[in-house]
């Protein structure tokens, strides 16, 4: 009886919906859809592991294929974004102890990312649309493939997504620079200035006495930096988006629109500028601002070295916007200069500014020693040593030289992109639930350490091993994006699969511990209009 | 020229080294923050020279390669190298289209792959026998897609499109196509 009351009403009945804040509930809501959208992704994840040992007969490479292009996308639109674009939401008034600039914009970003991650991902799952992530041109309007309207009504869902991404932007910068009513009023020039990283960059150039305080935490700093970087994306993803929805509504017409009039490889340039805006600005960014915040409130202290960090998110702005080409070091057309300067040089600032971030935690850590080791703690490490693996696994692949023999092989896959999305950026985020937890229920507590434990367990170790045998089985040739029928790499990939069963079991793993620590009634609770209507984060008393 | 595969070994042996090293870092990290240390101190010192560290790594990994890898220099110059053969090949329908049945190719011949695509982008590559990578770019329609490669051991390889040109495509294979003949 007790454990059916723990499933209804959470671990010693403590959550209660109906005392969360409207900030609250909104915040609960990103982040509860997020994770589901995160299991959805490692289901889809695993059946192309299976595939990827023995491919299923029930399901064709078409559907293969559909499967490949919304993967990634509702990984990083339905997951990373829901509970990256929820936890700024809520960390920036927390941090600049004032209301959201407006909790019903926030509400629209909540729902457009969620219905418009659903649109795309059902419109693939239908009618098998699969020009991949990367749409490289003619490749998506290539109607001898694919059907235009089932086209048009993926395009449609993505740039939905995108639709409340330009609303979580403006609600950001609108909450640095505004003044709420009733307030003094705000310097809203200095408080951008300081956000993106000015004013750390001017205080280093000035002698200590003459420092400037600093108007926003660097955490905020670090929000304000990625969120330019999520801004531009969003312009280009909705730009290539309605080039597209171009060509699929002239075929629907019966109007056949010539693809070449669009230069292919000027369009992968445009679009893998914007692209790498989410991979090396957005995620680089964001996860550094959230390791500070992380490392702030676990030890309480300011950050190590905080000018240099600021000015280092200013740097990496620029880095940011000027890396694009080392996602063509492979395209012989593509200007060998770009190559050297944008492609190898450029890039490898990535590991200056990481690296930077990677110490500057390290060091505020060390600095308050002894720490308990507590599961925010725990992941924050993980994610560390995510990203000290990933980033210099592409900083190998961003060299003219190794991209020869690495390009499009499952190398770039492996010890890349999934360890610094599973290791690096999600055990990152799972750091910056498990810290905040508490303070969005009002106090709900952790039904199962034990299982927070396995969690911690099975995620390293299955995040690290998947990526490490895909990245064996590239270095042998092993190609992405591609089907073996003959069981050519098979040793790798049942390796592979078991990592991923892993890191399948830790996510069902986290996803029970938070069920039955607030209850289901307590998760239904979350998604019924709040019944205060108070613009506080938190409620008076817990304050 | 270097067989990329040596490359590959080498690349493999330092970062499998850099992944244990680093994954000890953080858990000898991880052991120590929460015990009691002496000295609760980091060194400005120690900040800069891990900084400067990165720096030299980061733009020093490119000088090494650009001159021990011996196809960057011979790629990045490829326009004023007279290559020994050429081969012109088309991409369409997801076909491969060849000039010939069988390529040949004796030992330290330069060889030009020159390949159009007329529709979508596909990609190019040689695979050995057991299936690892040669080398592989990028075929994207409308452009000058070429490529400059010195071949220095007899061997039989497979002709495989490297890039996703849609589910019709994913099949791109002409096996056996080139031979490479006359090396001791
Ligand atoms: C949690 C378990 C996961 C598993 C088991 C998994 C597995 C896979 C597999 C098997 C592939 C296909 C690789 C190939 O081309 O052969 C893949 C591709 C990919 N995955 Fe995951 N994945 C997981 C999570 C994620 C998440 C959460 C994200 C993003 C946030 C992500 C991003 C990607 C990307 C960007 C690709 C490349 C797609 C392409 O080539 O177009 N993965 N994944």
């Amino acid at each position: 009886m007790s454990y059916i009351k723990t499933l209804m009403n959470g671990e010693q009945s403590i959550f209660n919906p109906r005392k969360l804040t409207p900030m609250q509930r909104i915040t609960l809501r990103f982040v509860v859809v997020g994770v589901l959208y995160y299991g959805l992704a490692a289901i889809e994840g695993m059946i192309m592991r299976i595939y990827q040992i023995e491919p299923i007969t029930f399901l064709g490479s078409d559907h293969y294929f559909a499967i490949l292009t919304a993967h990634p996308l509702v990984g990083i639109f339905g997951s990373t974004y829901l509970i990256v674009f929820g936890a700024f939401l809520f960390v920036v008034p927390f941090m600049m102890k004032k209301p959201l600039w407006s909790i019903k914009l926030a509400n629209a970003t909540f729902w457009l990312i969620t219905i418009g991650t659903f649109v795309f991902w059902f419109s693939g799952f239908l009618t098998h649309y699969a020009p991949l992530y990367t749409l490289y041109w003619p490749l998506p309007a290539d109607f001898n493939q694919f059907d235009p309207l089932s086209g048009a009504f993926f395009i449609t869902g993505i740039a939905i997504v995108m639709l409340g991404t330009v609303f979580f932007v403006i609600n950001i910068f609108k909450t640095i620079a505004y003044t709420p009513e009733g307030w003094e009023k705000q310097p809203s020039g200095a408080l951008l200035a300081d956000a993106i990283g000015y004013s750390g960059l001017r205080n280093m150039f000035r002698k200590k006495t003459k420092q400037k305080e600093h108007l926003v935490d660097i955490p905020v700093a670090a929000i304000a930096r990625g969120t330019v970087d999520t801004a531009l994306n969003a312009g280009i993803i909705l730009f290539t988006g309605v080039l597209i929805l171009v060509y699929m509504v002239a075929a629907i017409m019966g109007y056949d629109l010539k693809t070449t009039v669009i230069d292919a490889l000027l369009y992968k340039n445009w679009f893998w500028w914007g692209l790498d805006l989410i991979a090396d600005g957005l995620v680089l960014i964001f996860v550094a601002g959230t390791w500070y915040l992380l490392a702030m409130m676990i030890t309480g202290r300011k950050i190590f070295m905080q000018n240099i960090a600021r000015a280092a998110l200013l740097v990496e702005l620029i880095v940011s916007w000027t890396v694009w080409s080392h996602h063509l070091l492979s395209d012989q057309a593509q200007p060998g200069i770009l190559k050297i300067i944008s492609g190898e040089f450029v890039t490898a600032f990535e590991l200056i500014t990481q690296g930077l971030a990677f110490f500057v935690t390290l060091a505020t850590l060390w600095l308050a020693r002894p720490l308990k080791m507590t599961n925010e703690l725990k992941f924050l490490l993980g994610g560390l040593l995510g990203f000290g693996l990933a980033v210099p696994a592409g900083i190998m692949q961003a060299d003219i030289g190794l991209n020869r023999i690495l390009h499009n092989t499952q190398w770039i896959m492996g010890p890349h992109v999934h360890v610094a999305i599973l290791v690096g950026l999600t055990m990152t985020l799972y750091a910056a639930i498990y810290l905040l937890f508490p303070i969005v229920t009002n106090g709900a507590k952790l039904y199962s350490q034990k299982l927070a434990n396995f969690h911690f367990w099975a995620h390293l170790i299955g995040g690290i091993g998947m990526g490490a045998f895909m990245g064996m089985a590239g270095l042998q040739g092993m190609l992405r994006r591609t089907i073996y029928y003959e069981g050519e790499f098979n040793l790798y990939m049942i390796l592979a699969g078991i990592c991923g069963l892993l890191l399948l079991l830790a996510f069902f793993a986290f996803l029970y511990n938070i069920i039955m620590s607030v209850g289901i009634n307590g998760l239904l609770g979350i998604f019924r209009p709040s019944p205060n209507k108070t613009k506080d984060l938190l409620p008076a008393e817990t304050e | 020229m270097t067989d990329s595969s040596l490359v590959l070994y080498g690349q493999t042996i330092a970062y499998t080294c850099y992944a244990i090293v680093i994954i000890l870092v953080i858990a000898w990290f991880g052991f120590v923050v929460t015990r009691k240390g002496k000295g609760n101190k980091v060194s400005k010192t120690l900040f800069y020279s891990f900084v400067t560290m990165l720096v030299i790594l980061g733009v020093s990994l490119h000088i090494v390669t650009f001159n021990t890898i011996p196809w960057v220099s011979m790629d990045l110059d490829r326009k004023n190298i007279q290559a020994d053969q050429v081969f012109d090949i088309t991409m369409e329908n997801h076909q491969f289209i060849l000039p010939q049945e069988k390529f040949v190719i004796n030992c330290g011949e330069k060889v030009m792959f020159n390949v159009t695509s007329n529709d979508l982008t596909y990609g190019f590559g040689l695979f050995r026998k057991d299936n690892s990578m040669m080398f592989q770019m990028q075929v994207v329609p409308g452009h000058v897609n070429d490529i400059l490669w010195e071949f220095n051991e007899n061997g039989i390889y497979t002709i495989r499109s490297t890039e996703y040109s849609g589910p019709k495509g994913h099949q791109m294979i002409i096996k056996d196509v080139v031979h490479v003949i006359g090396c001791e």
